[in-house]
Formats: structure tokens, C-alpha cells, sequence
């Protein structure tokens, strides 16, 4: 056993995304198994290892972890990455929280009909530019620090950088009305330990394409 | 300022009900400020006090703190039922977010459209039977203890009582197999604070009937 986080999960982002970028922001090294045919993932359903027979599966700390909100958390709190006390964890919660919410109109993008994905793309326009990056924007002006929270590099950080280059994927030009967001942005890829997930070569999965939701479809279709 | 947490929500159970729950079982007292129309929604949003323009919406300890998850996991913390250590933590956060789901399943129910509602209700009485009902029947079977995390009260218990309600009320029977659960219901219903919040007249709210839903969309759509 290698003592390395392993992670289960299809050989793309989804809800493992999130995961791979806080382990490689906190500078942590971990191993992947990925899930290519339904057999697998009835194999592990009946060997007991997932807990509510989904993936995403972490196996941390002698733990089998399940559940992407509870996986973040824990490896937050392990590598300090979850501010210094409990009003801190709110804000960073409430955020990262916020930002899931966007990154789920992302997450379930892929699957819409494609007669509906032109208006997709415009709900996730407009829900960045009028909900949740004005926030941000406006957190970082306000008390002028490099992080979200705290004065110090955390959770809510990646997940926001992560969701800024997401929508960026979609919408190029998203940033335009944010300044602060744009230096964040420049900021946090710069980090030497996001700056080298950035990379080529690093875990980083690549925006889903339709290889990705026809395999997830094989495997977890019911 | 009363000091007290006070709750911006409609009248209803919704995304608040189990931060009722939580604050109950912790003993906590609570005022409650009930939208009742859009307006009430948009005051609310140009008065700068929700983060995101949503609700729920909780005042607590100097904080409008909104995102259902981020004001559980305060109150749980704040209140000590969030187990000692972080692995007790990552079970209890494991167990309440599956109990999540399925108590989204629930809540969505009411407003599935007609021709959905049935083939809803299957999935619903499936994922719980199959899919959570037995994973919570077998932790409580593994360790032998009252409660799910540690040998002490949490969150988690808290969560679940409350889904095992809520199930129940979709289907009276639905804890049959699962005597394990059945006496967990029973053993964390008879704990004084959630006694007393199963009680009449507690600021617990009834499910929301399909009569009334429209009222409730009217504020946020």
C-alpha cells in the first residue's frame, strides 16, 4: 500500500474534479483507478466498497470515503486548507457552497439535449456574471488580500479558481467585467502547486467531450 | 437584537427544515421572519443580506449566513455535534450528505409534474429501501451503539431522524425491514430536546401540500 490518497472514479472531471485539484493545490501525490466498463463498478458495488454504491470513492487515511462534499472537507481540514476557526470555515463554507452551485450547471452541461445547450450556456453566463462572480469580485476588493478568506491560501480559493477557468472554458470573454477576479486568477495559477497541475501531464482531466458522457451513460445508466 | 438565531425563510419546511431540526435538537431557540411574497424576496435581495440572492437565510452570531450547508455545519460545529476529531467529522459528513440526497428526493416530490409523480415515487421508495435505508441499518448493526458516530450524539443522528420521518410520511411503512433504524427512530425521538420539537406547537413545519405550492413559487419564479 502506497499511503497515497487513490481515487475511483471515470477518466474524467465530474464530480472528481474538485478532488484532484484540492489534493494537488495542498501539494499532495495520489493515484487513480478509473472505471471503464459497467462490470467494474458492479464489482465494486458487490465487494461492498462503496456506501451508498456511488462513486466518487476516495480511500484516505485507512478510510473509504464517498460523498464529494464530505471527501473535500475532510482533505480541507487535513492539509489546512479550512481557515483557522469556526467563523472562518463559514465564509469559506458559504463560498464554496455558492461555487458548487455554479459548477454544477458545468458538471451536468454535458448531458443536456443538444437543443437545449445554447440556452445552458447562457443560464451559466448569466448566473457567473449576475450571481456569484460579483460576490467574489467584491470580497476581494473589499479587504484588498491575495485569498478569499483569512489572508491565507484555502479551499474556497482552488474551488474558485477552478470555476473561473471552467466557465472560461465556455465563455472566453467572462472575466471582462471583473478586474479583481482576473489578477486572482493570474494569482492563483501561479501557486507553484496549481501552476504544475496546469501543466501538461499533470491529473488534470480535460473537458468532458462526448467519449466521456457515453462512458459514464454505459456505466451508471440504470 | 434578541441574540437568538433568526431564520429567513417561507412558512414551509423547504431547504430550512433541517436547520430547525439542528438548532432544536441543540436546544437552541430561534426566531423566524416568513416570506410570504416576492416582494418580500426582493426587499431582502436589495437589502444586500443574501450572499448568492437566495434563501435560506440565517442571522447568527453577527453573520447572514445563507447556503444550507455552510449554516448546518456551523450550528453542528458550534453546538458540538460534529464528532471529536476530523475522521469522526468525515463520517458524519459521509452520512449526512447521502441522507441529503435522499432528502432532496423528498422534498422535490411535491412538485414533480402529474404524469412524473408516480415513476418519482418509485425511485424515491427504491433509493431508500436499496440504496440508503440499508447502508445506515448496517452501521448501526456493525458498532451496536445508540448513535451513528462515535458513540454520541451528532448531526448525523439529527439528519437522519429526520428523514426517517419524512419517509414515513410518503410511506407508512417503509422502515419495515429495518428493525435496526426502527428502534433508532424511537431512542432519538424520546431525546428531550427533539421531543419537545416533535411536539404541537413546536416551530417544526408540516410537508408542504400541492395545494400550496403555487403560493411558494409565486415568491421565488
Amino acid at each position: 500500500m502506497s499511503g497515497k490518497p487513490r481515487l475511483t472514479y471515470v477518466n474524467g472531471r465530474g464530480r472528481m474534479e474538485s478532488v484532484r485539484w484540492l489534493l494537488a493545490a495542498a501539494g499532495v501525490e495520489f493515484e487513480e483507478i478509473f472505471l471503464e466498463t459497467r462490470q467494474q463498478y458492479e464489482k465494486l458495488i458487490k465487494d461492498g466498497v462503496l456506501m451508498f454504491q456511488q462513486v466518487p470513492l476516495v480511500e484516505i487515511d485507512g478510510m473509504k470515503m464517498v460523498q464529494t462534499r464530505a471527501i473535500l472537507s475532510y482533505i480541507a481540514g487535513k492539509y489546512n486548507l479550512y481557515g483557522k476557526d469556526l467563523k472562518e470555515r463559514a465564509l469559506i463554507d458559504m463560498y464554496v457552497e455558492g461555487i458548487t452551485d455554479l459548477m454544477q450547471m458545468i458538471l451536468m452541461f454535458p448531458f443536456s439535449p443538444p437543443e437545449v445547450k445554447e440556452k445552458n450556456i447562457d443560464s451559466i453566463k448569466e448566473r457567473a456574471t449576475n450571481r456569484y462572480f460579483p460576490v467574489f469580485e467584491k470580497v476581494l476588493k473589499q479587504h484588498g488580500q491575495d485569498f478569499l478568506v483569512g489572508n491565507k491560501f484555502s479551499w474556497a480559493d482552488v474551488q474558485l479558481i477552478e470555476a473561473i477557468l471552467a466557465v472560461e472554458e465556455k465563455i472566453p470573454t467572462v472575466l471582462s467585467g471583473f478586474p479583481q477576479l482576473q489578477a486572482f486568477k493570474i494569482r492563483m495559477s501561479n501557486m507553484p502547486t496549481i501552476k504544475k497541475f496546469l501543466q501538461p501531464g499533470s491529473p488534470r482531466k480535460p473537458p468532458p467531450d462526448e467519449c466521456y458522457v457515453e462512458t459514464v451513460l454505459k456505466i451508471f445508466k440504470k | 437584537m434578541s441574540g437568538k438565531p433568526k431564520l429567513h425563510y417561507f412558512n414551509g419546511r423547504g431547504r430550512m427544515e433541517s436547520i430547525r431540526w439542528l438548532l432544536a435538537a441543540a436546544g437552541v431557540e430561534f426566531e423566524e421572519c416568513f416570506l410570504e411574497t416576492k416582494d418580500d424576496l426582493t426587499k431582502l435581495q436589495k437589502d444586500g443580506s443574501l450572499l448568492f440572492q437566495q434563501v435560506p437565510m440565517v442571522e447568527i452570531d453577527g453573520m447572514k449566513m445563507v447556503q444550507t450547508r455552510a449554516i448546518l455545519s456551523y450550528i453542528a460545529a458550534k453546538y458540538n455535534l460534529y464528532g471529536k476529531d476530523l475522521k469522526e467529522r468525515a463520517l458524519i459528513d459521509m452520512y449526512v450528505e447521502a441522507v441529503m440526497d435522499l432528502n432532496e428526493l423528498l422534498m422535490t416530490h411535491v412538485a414533480q409534474p402529474a404524469d412524473k409523480k408516480e415513476e418519482h415515487f418509485a425511485t424515491i421508495v427504491d433509493k431508500a429501501t436499496n440504496r440508503y435505508f440499508p447502508a445506515y441499518e448496517k452501521v448501526l448493526k456493525d458498532h451496536g451503539q445508540d448513535f451513528l458516530v462515535g458513540n454520541r450524539f451528532s448531526r448525523a443522528d439529527v439528519q437522519l431522524l429526520e428523514t426517517l420521518l419524512t419517509a414515513e410520511e410518503f410511506k407508512p411503512d417503509i422502515l419495515a425491514k429495518f428493525p435496526l433504524l426502527q428502534s433508532f427512530k424511537a431512542r432519538i425521538s424520546n431525546i428531550p430536546t427533539i421531543k419537545k420539537f416533535l411536539q404541537p406547537g413546536s416551530q417544526r413545519k408540516p410537508p408542504l401540500l400541492e395545494k400550496d405550492l403555487p403560493k411558494v413559487m409565486k415568491i421565488f419564479y
